[in-house]
């Protein structure tokens, strides 16, 4: 079995005085398409963040790919929200697809054929092709999320780290995003944060609970439906156990 | 306030566009306006996508006091600007992102304490300060041809650095935590950016002043997004755009006998609102 793609081993980080996550233990390997849920303020996106590097922990460490965060070189996609991008911003799609290619550029080096051969078959897997030349100020909330899926494929990553990618789009686009996810399960290692409990046990082959603390569902590739309806209370549960020992704990709901 | 123009004769008969290009200073003055809006529409652009107006403001006043320092030093006040909007500058980017000082309050206090040495050092020069005015709320009248120069040598200098970080300001304009994640040097293109912002206010103060810097850099670019597809066509328009408030402000200050930087102030503004009211009732999908 290859090495795992990720590796935190009890990492603690504090943002501004206020401890986000705690004795967080977790091991995703290779093709491995992992759920994060929980609650706002549950430490998702920090999560995410220590692991792209951008912020630091105060205690445990990290490895990915083998090497300390924020050094792999262009093998992670990142899907932020699409809450913060000012969609008055005159660029287009394409542009913004172009963006993916940056981890593979040098400073000063122009986007070249390659690149836009690349962020072009990009939007086609999205779906996106016909509208690549279209303004983001045009693009419905569905369709931006799928140019930021599309930007971080554009760098041929092996890890897919995706933040809320349904957080703000319409059920059916909801369903559109799932069956895209699950086409790019094939070739990719996936972590997705969310707390879009309702379908998302269908799709994906680990689900873990996060609160601060990390509680793990390891399950295999199938899922019954009993443990499905297992998991669907579940954010609840870990809402109202708050203040919880505090520890890192591992749970085998199999 | 009346500006120098009025001490010339035969002023009244003359107030078709031909008929004062025959002076020299209305030709320096023409070409003040263009070489001006180059860095005025590609700078502005920036400075309005990434909504840092208040920096740019703030390393405008904060060069009040290389104002002073010239003055004091007797040397040209454009080149006692210039390291103090640079110093300004890296000084407000530092504070704000490696620092804990939060944004507005790092702009703040540069923006006070550069206008206080201004006022310190100019009087503390023997004398009376000569065209302190003109620094202050421009004159684009005024502008003598070594001037003219060292805008085009800083005009050529910004030029230049967009053309060539052009793929990693956009990054850092559009997504700055991407980036980052991508391995970009974000501080230091941030800390360019602003050096280019410094550089630009030097170019844009003899036209409009240190005290309205921040209405020529922000309103035509403010006016060309809401029509323009790329930053590249944004930058295009609002250096269109600055040409035209420019000389449409000059050629009124001349007709009026009004302060020019002023004149071409009230001409932008009234575009601004006239443009802002239109995108009210028309389409809002590109303003959101």
């Amino acid at each position: 079995m290859s090495d795992p793609v990720i590796v935190c081993d009890r990492l603690c980080v504090r943002l501004g005085g206020v401890t986000v996550l705690k004795g967080l233990s977790l091991t995703v390997h290779e093709g491995d398409f992992l759920a994060v849920l929980g609650p706002n303020g549950g430490g998702k996106t920090t999560l995410l963040k220590v692991i792209l590097g951008l912020v630091k922990p105060v205690s445990g460490t990290v490895r990915v790919f083998g090497k300390e965060p924020g050094h792999a070189d262009g093998r992670i996609g990142y899907v932020p929200q699409t809450l913060h991008f000012d969609r008055s911003f005159p660029i287009s799609a394409m542009e913004v697809v172009l963006m993916g290619r940056l981890s593979r550029k040098r400073l000063l080096q122009r986007y070249g054929r390659e690149d836009r051969r690349k962020a072009l078959e990009a939007l086609e897997i999205t779906g996106l092709a016909s509208l690549a030349r279209r303004r983001i100020g045009a693009l419905s909330g569905g369709e931006l999320q799928r140019v930021l899926i599309a930007r971080a494929l554009a760098g041929e990553p092996e890890l897919l780290l995706l933040d809320e990618p349904t957080a703000s789009v319409d059920p059916e686009m909801k369903t559109t995003i799932y069956d895209l996810l699950d086409n790019l399960r094939r070739h990719h290692t996936i972590v997705l944060v969310t707390h879009d409990t309702g379908t998302i046990g269908r799709h994906v082959s680990r689900i873990a609970c996060l609160n601060c603390t990390l509680d793990m569902h390891e399950k295999g590739s199938t899922l019954s439906r009993a443990t499905l309806e297992n998991l669907y209370r579940y954010p609840v549960d870990v809402v109202e156990h708050r203040d919880s020992s505090g520890t890192a704990k591992y749970h085998d709901h199999a | 306030m009346s500006s120098s123009i009025a001490t010339l004769p035969e002023r009244q008969n003359i107030t078709t566009m031909p008929d004062i290009l025959h002076f020299e200073f209305i030709r320096n003055a023409f070409l003040a306006a263009i070489l001006t809006s180059v860095a005025c529409g590609i700078i502005g652009t920036y400075v309005v996508v990434r909504r840092i107006g208040f920096i740019s403001g703030g390393i405008a006043h904060t060069a009040f006091g290389g104002i002073g320092l010239s003055y004091y030093l007797g040397l040209n006040p454009l080149v006692g600007i210039i390291p103090f909007s640079l110093i300004a500058a890296i000084g407000i980017g530092l504070l704000s992102r490696k620092a804990r000082i939060s944004e507005d309050t790092a702009i703040g206090a540069f923006w006070a304490a550069g206008m206080s040495a201004g006022v310190i050092l100019i009087g503390l020069t023997p004398g009376y300060a000569p065209n302190l005015f003109s620094y202050l709320f421009g004159n684009i009248l005024t502008v003598p041809t070594s001037d003219l120069q060292l805008i085009l040598l800083l005009d050529l200098l910004v030029m230049v650095m967009v053309g060539l970080l052009s793929k990693e300001f956009l990054a850092i304009s559009f997504d700055e935590e991407y980036a980052k994640i991508s391995g970009l040097k974000t501080l230091a293109l941030d800390l360019v950016m602003l050096c280019l912002i410094a550089l630009t206010v030097v170019i844009m103060v003899r036209i409009v002043g240190i005290v309205m810097v921040i209405a020529l850099l922000t309103i035509p670019a403010a006016v060309a997004r809401s029509f323009s597809q790329s930053l590249y066509r944004m930058m295009a328009f609002s250096t269109l755009f600055s040409i035209l408030f420019s000389i449409a402000g000059l050629w009124l200050s001349w007709i009026f006998d009004l302060a020019s930087g002023a004149t071409i102030i009230m001409v932008a503004a009234l575009v601004f609102l006239v443009n802002a009211l239109l995108g009210i009732h028309g389409n809002r999908q590109t303003q959101c």
